[in-house]
């Protein structure tokens, strides 16, 4: 999987950048759950807030605002768009 | 009188008990998290000489019975066959509500939508064209505040007019890549001689190859009770031209 | 059944190690089409107030002022509810001891009993009219605020504050929703624990669910804290002192929340927390009339079935063991000096325990039977003094000590009847409704037990 060395997985994006998806590597009802949600690939997302206390943090997706925490956002892969 | 069946869909948080409540009057809290509405609440309505029974389908994000909340809520469109699903749509948050309005036209054609909080999008400067929404999806599309009683008269007229027939919709059906749809088009036309006009069988093809067994399980069900029950007609109908 | 054949045929030909590419592509496709249709249909006139709710969130959920402002919010409610309460619930107090006297003189009247006099009026009326005199105030105004803040879509704000807490001690950051619905009544809040969808941290949130003080017990933790803790205070800072005493007591129950947890899952419900995801929705003006009518229409209707279905039934039951008597001493009696020496290594006493006891079926009814139960004649007084209350429990040997623990054990005891009942209900298993009573009553003990051990060593009392 050389793509993996490439991309950036989603925690690694900073507060206020955007993001374009390309993978979510999760199975299962999981995957699901964030797929329903709006972070599919292809799907540019914001990285808006971080919880006071570093975690969760908060995203806008699909017009909405999600909180994930760090290992969930650790398997979604993609790049960072230049702003 | 007659009475007409409605079924309420949408995402949570969308409004659709407040709506619910503001046309049924019936009382109920509507909470600012998802998962509140667990069962079905259901209530009366009349308007014109008619009447609506109006059913609160839990708040999904999907249709594609990820949890028991979207099981019900589902089925309830496909086998219980509402005259009318009423969609409630977020109209600050339209891209999410959109998926779940496109998995619903791929189940129904009886489908009307509304686009609620409006005034919360006028607030923050969201301008929704509703005319241009309604030609893409091929079903109306009326602008409502449930909060503010707003719009709620347009949506009765609509309701009653697709409910007595006078509505033609064209629902706007998904397209997917090409390989899905080379599956999906074998499936059908097996499926079309299994279940006839009774159910969607494009809708069934898509649910199938998506390994949805909790779907399969319910047909089933279902097939086997109108085995004994007697007919289904559309089927019956439809395996009638196999054999010609 | 031709039919049925074929599906069968049909679903075996599909390969199952696939489907979640198929949902992948599906749900991609879904959101591309519903982004073309925003992109034709949607204009965004003003980004500045399209992000209004997340600068709010800059507020809200800042590293520095997240917390600050959530227990000032916490405090605001209790302050409120404090102040607030005081005047309608003598007023409510005063208006049931009027009607009193033309019940009872209606009774003399008729030449009625006197027992059937005691039961009915000393038991069932008081009983119910000190419920309702004590707990209506306080809910009908505690619950409107907190409905205000609710449908202004803060709570969600509070589980993204703590979340970085729950993961910590293995529970899900849903609990925080849960638990903000055991403010309001612990039964509804077990079946609340539905949105928490991993089994293991859904019974978490079941059994802890309880170290949050519910309707049932505010009044009790109210009542204490004015009486004893800032009875050297007058005025808005006595108040304050009450407001500051109950946000204390609310704390600890969110910081033994937070413990049993942890212990939990490192022992009998290991694991690591599932994940989860969590929506922040925009903040929505409330309608304010709308939600501070309903909520306090809801509230008064709860209130006043509880005292009936619950109050009711206790304070006759309760006035009926105080008047029978086993050679001198009453049943009650009997009862209240079996538990006292118990009850006094706890730094309570025999009274306050039965009351616990016979409280089982609902928290509210705990005072009034204890007062009952202090009161020679086994009925209630009229309470609208509060001097004449603290004069009761004074009488009877109390001290800082016995309010602080009493309010300790009320905080930290087995849930009520109906919460248990919910329980077995959602996890159909005795082993877990058993732990869910045992857990806190343990823990309650020990708590009260180590505070009177060591106020006593240390001469503090």
């Amino acid at each position: 999987m050389d793509e993996t060395n490439i991309l950036q997985h989603l925690h690694q994006a900073s507060l206020g950048e955007r993001f374009l998806i390309e993978r979510v590597d999760i199975q299962g009802e999981l995957k699901r759950r964030l797929l329903d949600l709006g972070f599919v690939p292809g799907a540019v997302i914001e990285v808006l807030k971080a919880s006071p206390l570093g975690d969760p943090i908060s995203y806008r997706v699909a017009g909405t605002v999600i909180a994930l925490r760090q290992e969930e956002s650790q398997l979604i892969w993609g790049k960072v768009m230049p702003s | 009188m007659r009475t007409y069946t409605i079924a309420l869909a949408g995402n949570p948080n969308t409004g659709k008990s407040t709506l619910f409540n503001a046309l049924t009057g019936l009382k109920q809290h509507t909470g600012n998290w998802s998962g509140k509405t667990v069962s079905l609440a259901s209530g009366y309505y009349e308007y014109k000489n008619s009447r609506f029974r109006f059913i609160d389908l839990p708040g999904t994000y999907s249709l594609f019975s990820n949890s028991a909340d979207e099981e019900v809520a589902r089925d309830y469109i496909v086998f219980e066959k509402p005259d009318v699903t009423l969609l409630v749509l977020d109209s600050t948050a339209l891209e999410r509500s959109l998926n779940l309005a496109l998995q619903v036209l791929e189940m129904t054609d009886r489908v009307i939508v509304c686009l609620n909080l409006m005034d919360e999008a006028k607030k923050k400067g969201i301008k929704v064209d509703a005319g241009k929404l309604a030609q893409k999806l091929g079903v109306p599309v009326i602008p409502i505040s449930a909060r503010n009683n707003e719009g709620l008269d347009t949506l009765s007229e609509q309701l009653l007019l697709m409910c007595t027939g006078s509505i033609r919709t064209t629902p706007y059906r998904m397209k997917y890549n090409e390989r899905l749809e080379e599956e999906i088009a074998k499936l059908e036309t097996e499926l079309k001689l299994i279940v006839g006009d009774e159910y969607p069988a494009r809708w069934l093809a898509i649910r199938l190859l998506d390994g949805d067994r909790k779907l399969i399980d319910t047909l089933k069900q279902k097939l086997a009770a109108s085995d004994r029950g007697g007919m289904i007609y559309g089927a019956a109908k439809a395996l009638g031209s196999t054999n010609r | 059944m031709e039919q049925l054949k074929r599906l069968e045929a049909l679903t075996g030909s599909i390969p199952a190690d696939q489907v979640d590419d198929v949902r992948e592509s599906i749900v991609g496709e879904l959101f591309k089409k519903s982004r073309e249709l925003c992109a034709e249909a949607v204009t965004v006139t003003d980004r500045e107030r399209l992000y209004r709710s997340e600068r709010l969130d800059r507020i809200f959920t800042s590293k520095l002022w997240g917390f600050p402002i959530m227990l000032a919010m916490l405090g605001v409610i209790f302050y409120l509810t404090i102040a607030g309460a005081n005047v309608p619930s003598s007023m409510l107090s005063s208006f049931f001891g009027w009607i009193e006297g033309y019940l009872t003189a209606a009774f003399e009247a008729v030449h009625a009993p006197d027992w059937l006099h005691g039961i009915l009026i000393l038991g069932l009326f008081r009983g119910t009219a000190w419920v309702i005199s004590v707990m209506l105030p306080p809910m009908a105004i505690f619950f409107p605020v907190f409905a205000l803040l609710e449908n202004y879509g803060y709570l969600p704000r509070v589980a993204f504050n703590l979340d970085r807490l729950f993961k910590k001690s293995g529970a899900h950051g849903k609990q925080s929703l849960t638990m903000a619905m055991g403010f309001g009544c612990n039964a509804a809040a077990i079946m609340s624990t539905r949105i928490i969808e991993s089994p293991r941290e859904r019974m978490l949130a079941i059994l802890t669910n309880n170290f949050v003080p519910c309707n049932g017990r505010w009044p009790t933790l109210i009542l204490l804290a004015s009486l004893f803790m800032a009875a050297g205070f007058s005025g808005g800072v006595q108040t304050l002192v009450t407001a500051s005493v109950v946000m204390g007591m609310v704390l600890l129950g969110i910081v033994v929340t937070l413990t049993v947890s942890w212990t939990l899952s490192k022992t009998a419900l290991k694991g690591v927390p599932s994940h989860y995801t969590l929506e922040l929705p925009p903040y929505r003006k409330p309608k304010i009339l709308n939600t501070i009518l309903r909520a306090t229409l809801d509230k008064t209707i709860y209130v006043l079935r509880r005292a009936v279905i619950v109050a009711a039934p206790a304070g006759v039951l309760t006035w009926i063991l105080a008047n029978i008597y086993i050679g001198d001493t009453s049943i009650l009696l009997h009862f209240v000096q079996f538990l006292d020496p118990f009850a006094k290594a706890l730094g309570l006493d025999g009274f306050i325990l039965m009351a616990f006891i016979i409280g089982l079926p609902a928290n509210e009814i705990v005072l009034p039977i204890l007062l009952m139960g202090y009161l020679a004649t086994g009925s209630l007084t009229e309470v609208e003094n509060m001097f004449a209350l603290k004069q009761i429990f004074v009488d009877q040997g109390w001290t800082w000590l016995t309010a602080l623990n009493m309010m300790l054990f009320s905080l930290l005891h087995y849930p009520c009847g109906t919460t248990l009942f919910n329980i077995w209900k959602e996890t159909k298993s005795f082993k877990w409704t058993f732990l869910s009573f045992a857990i806190p009553t343990a823990i309650a003990i020990l708590v009260t037990f180590i505070v009177a051990q060591a106020a006593r060593a240390l001469g503090w009392v």
